[in-house]
């Protein structure tokens, strides 16, 4: 293994180049721009044999990959934020359509107001499309996870699309070591593309026909099954990618120090790292603090997220989005998971729009929890509402 | 030539009887060859042929949404370049009027700068008709829709149909072509220039719908040569911009054509109102001069 500082959207974009896409379908959007612009030299220089659309919208980028997928290339995508939201009809019906489409989101967050910043409310809008979605706690992950997710949606069981979701600017613009796997190994864990069925004048088939209501109940049934299915399938190849590339993905939720906490953070993405360090201190002073980290938002581990978090007596969940007149859309998972065991459940909406979180803050989120305040807009500056 | 045995579209699907969406599209996959591959916008067409289990379909066929079957048919494209399986299989769109000269521009605006080797097809029926007759862009003068109804206050569609082939003549098409189902031999040729032209080519055909112009489903035929002899409709080929071969008529007023019809029955009825129809006849009269296709 070999570490190089690198940022992370090169860092995806060369990730991406070894697993050998063979039709690129992207349009540029702050903080995503470096992912396309990486892939689209690396095409240019002849490092990656793959057809490079340049297309006019984020509409038309992932509407061509269902098209390039359906007739039986491997593709990749990025996007973020308006550029997801311009997508949303393609979303959902790329997933409909069980196509293996793996797209990375730069998480960013959605305008009113306009905002280039961070947060997670670009993909958690896209809770219910049916598309598998991972969470990168570092550029690392980021790319470990990409390659994980064409192992997956590609699996004959699954046949999924999924989000690979780190968070923009803080992951994305930053320069940290990375382990960039050798292609043969890339190669070895993932292996070509072998569509379950493709366009073919030798094999005519209809895609994407209409179902009557005799028919569309099953078909969302079959999906919802294919996405629940996904959980073990990443597990399986999670595990098989930490053979071979000495990373672990077995699991979808990630403890820290969470055996003996009284109180667990759950958290998804990079804040976990702030997360660690604050409780690496939270620690020292006698608070027995831990994380959950949720790598996986959909599907969503509801079985794992009860057993990790059955012994503590508060749970704070951090939400870098928010279902507004509703809550975090997190917390409103853990609630759905822990339900029946009485643990409270404390919401803290945060980071929103780019906002910092640091480690005070998180020390002074574990106090509210202790003393039973949450399910708030954390850091609001008074001053300005 | 034309292979005519090829029956790619079966029989048993459900159209109205006499839609000419349907034999236009049996006819246009004649013209189109053996190893095609179809994109469907969502419409009629769309809808007719495919309620899942049934297809009518007996070549390749993907729909994926109203607007989106030019972006689909790029990623197509580009994937059988990339399998070295453009030589032998070639993409071909449906949309209809609505999905192409509406709510589809940008999609094909950008297809068509890339280059993409496909053909696109607008069949054309001059409305939303899936969702139950609403005007689109490609609604004449005057039609009457339910979003564009005649009453007291109205003549129907107040806007003239968008000269949807000059746009793509814009975006530099080696092959923009006008045809309709009435004129199948031409249509079938047409198709087949298409196909065999590489880049992006745009065909438009004029489908009559009986459903929603008002009309006998027997009389699609005669409805669409009607449309050509008064001049309201020009079949022409535009080949690398220029304009190649018009057909050419011994023109009949407009009077007939828009009488066979019930989207233009307010016209006529209680009174007839010679100013509008004079109107729709100043449009024909445009067409012949932009085309020249008046017999001497
Ligand atoms: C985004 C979106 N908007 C609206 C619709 C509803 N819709 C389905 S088909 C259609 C009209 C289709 O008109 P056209 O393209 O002319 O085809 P036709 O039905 O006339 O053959 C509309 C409005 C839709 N499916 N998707
Ligand atoms: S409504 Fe018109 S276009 Fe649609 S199936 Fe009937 S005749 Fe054909
Ligand atoms: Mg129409």
């Amino acid at each position: 293994m070999t570490m190089e500082i690198m940022e992370g959207s090169i860092a995806v974009a060369e990730t991406v180049r070894l697993c050998r896409p063979q039709v690129i379908s992207a349009y540029p959007i702050t903080p995503q721009t470096h992912i396309v612009e990486g892939l689209a030299s690396i095409v240019a220089d002849g490092r990656l044999d793959a057809e490079y659309i340049c297309v006019e919208s984020e509409f038309s980028a992932l509407s061509a990959c269902i098209g390039a997928s359906a007739a039986g290339s491997r593709v990749y995508s990025a996007t973020t934020s308006q550029g997801l939201a311009l997508m949303t009809e393609v979303v959902f019906n790329a997933a409909g359509m069980r196509l293996p489409i793996v797209m990375g989101i730069a998480n960013r967050a959605i305008s009113a107001p306009l905002s280039i910043w961070n947060d997670q409310q670009d993909s958690i809008m896209m809770r219910d499309s049916g598309w598998i979605q991972l969470y990168a706690e570092d550029n690392q992950e980021a790319i470990d996870m990409h390659i994980l997710a064409y192992k997956v949606c590609e699996d004959h069981n699954i046949l999924l699309p999924a989000f690979v979701c780190f968070d923009g600017f803080i992951l994305s613009h930053v320069f940290e070591p990375i382990d960039i796997p050798s292609q043969e190994l890339v190669d070895k864990f993932v292996g070509p593309f072998t569509p379950y069925q493709k366009l073919d004048v030798n094999d005519p088939i209809s895609f994407g026909m209409y179902a009557t209501p005799e028919y569309y109940l099953e078909f969302r049934y079959e999906h919802d099954q294919a996405v629940k299915r996904a959980a073990e399938a990443i597990k399986k190849y999670g595990k098989e990618f930490g053979e071979i590339f000495g990373r672990d993905y077995s699991e979808l939720v990630v403890g820290y120090k969470l055996e003996d906490a009284d109180i667990a953070i759950v958290a998804m993405g990079s804040i976990c790292g702030t997360v660690k360090d604050a409780i690496d201190e939270m620690r020292a002073e006698g608070k027995k603090v831990g994380l959950l980290n949720l790598r996986c938002f959909r599907p969503f581990p509801s079985t794992d997220v009860a057993k990790a978090l059955a012994h503590v007596n508060t749970i704070a969940v951090l939400d870098k989005n928010v279902s507004l007149g509703a809550k975090g859309a997190v917390a409103i998972e853990i609630k759905e998971a822990c339900y029946g065991s009485n643990i409270p459940v404390y919401d803290y909406i945060l980071g929103l729009g780019g906002r910092d979180v640091r480690k005070k803050d998180i020390k002074k989120i574990v106090d509210l929890a202790e003393k039973g305040e949450g399910d708030m807009f954390y850091g609001l500056r008074e001053e300005v509402l | 030539m034309v292979d005519r045995t090829i029956e790619n579209f079966d029989c048993g699907h459900r159209a109205c009887g006499g839609c000419g969406a349907s034999s236009a599209v049996r006819m246009i996959l004649k013209g189109a060859g053996k190893n095609v591959i179809v994109v469907n916008a969502t419409g009629c067409l769309e809808v007719f042929s495919t309620p899942y289990p049934e297809t009518a379909w007996k070549t390749p066929w993907i729909h994926s949404l109203f607007e989106n079957s030019s972006a689909v048919a790029s990623g197509i494209e580009a994937s059988l370049k990339k399998q070295g399986r453009l030589e032998k299989e070639k993409v071909l769109v449906f949309g209809g009027d609505g999905a192409t000269v509406d709510i589809g521009t940008q999609c094909i605006s950008g297809a068509f700068e890339r280059g993409h080797d496909f053909t696109y097809v607008c069949y054309d029926n001059e409305a939303y008709m899936n969702t139950g007759i609403q005007r689109s862009g490609s609604t004449p003068y005057d039609a009457d829709t339910t979003t564009s109804p005649a009453g007291v206050c109205s003549t129907g569609n107040k806007l003239p149909k968008k000269d949807f082939p000059q746009i793509i003549v814009a975006h530099g098409s080696p092959y923009v072509a006008t045809a309709t189902m009435a004129y199948p031999m031409d249509l079938m040729k047409k198709v087949e220039t298409a196909m065999k032209t590489k880049g992006p080519c745009y065909i438009q055909v004029h489908t009559p719908c009986c459903t929603g112009w008002g009309y006998d489903g027997a009389k699609t035929m005669e409805i669409g040569r009607m449309a050509v002899e008064c001049g309201l409709w020009v079949n022409y080929e535009i080949i690398d911009g220029k304009l190649t071969t018009v057909k050419k008529v011994k023109r009949v007023p407009v009077d007939d054509y828009l009488m066979a019809q019930k989207r233009f029955r307010h016209l006529f009825k209680p009174v007839r109102n010679d100013a509008e129809i004079a109107k729709i006849q100043a449009i024909a009269d445009k067409n012949a001069e932009k085309y020249g296709i008046d017999i001497e």
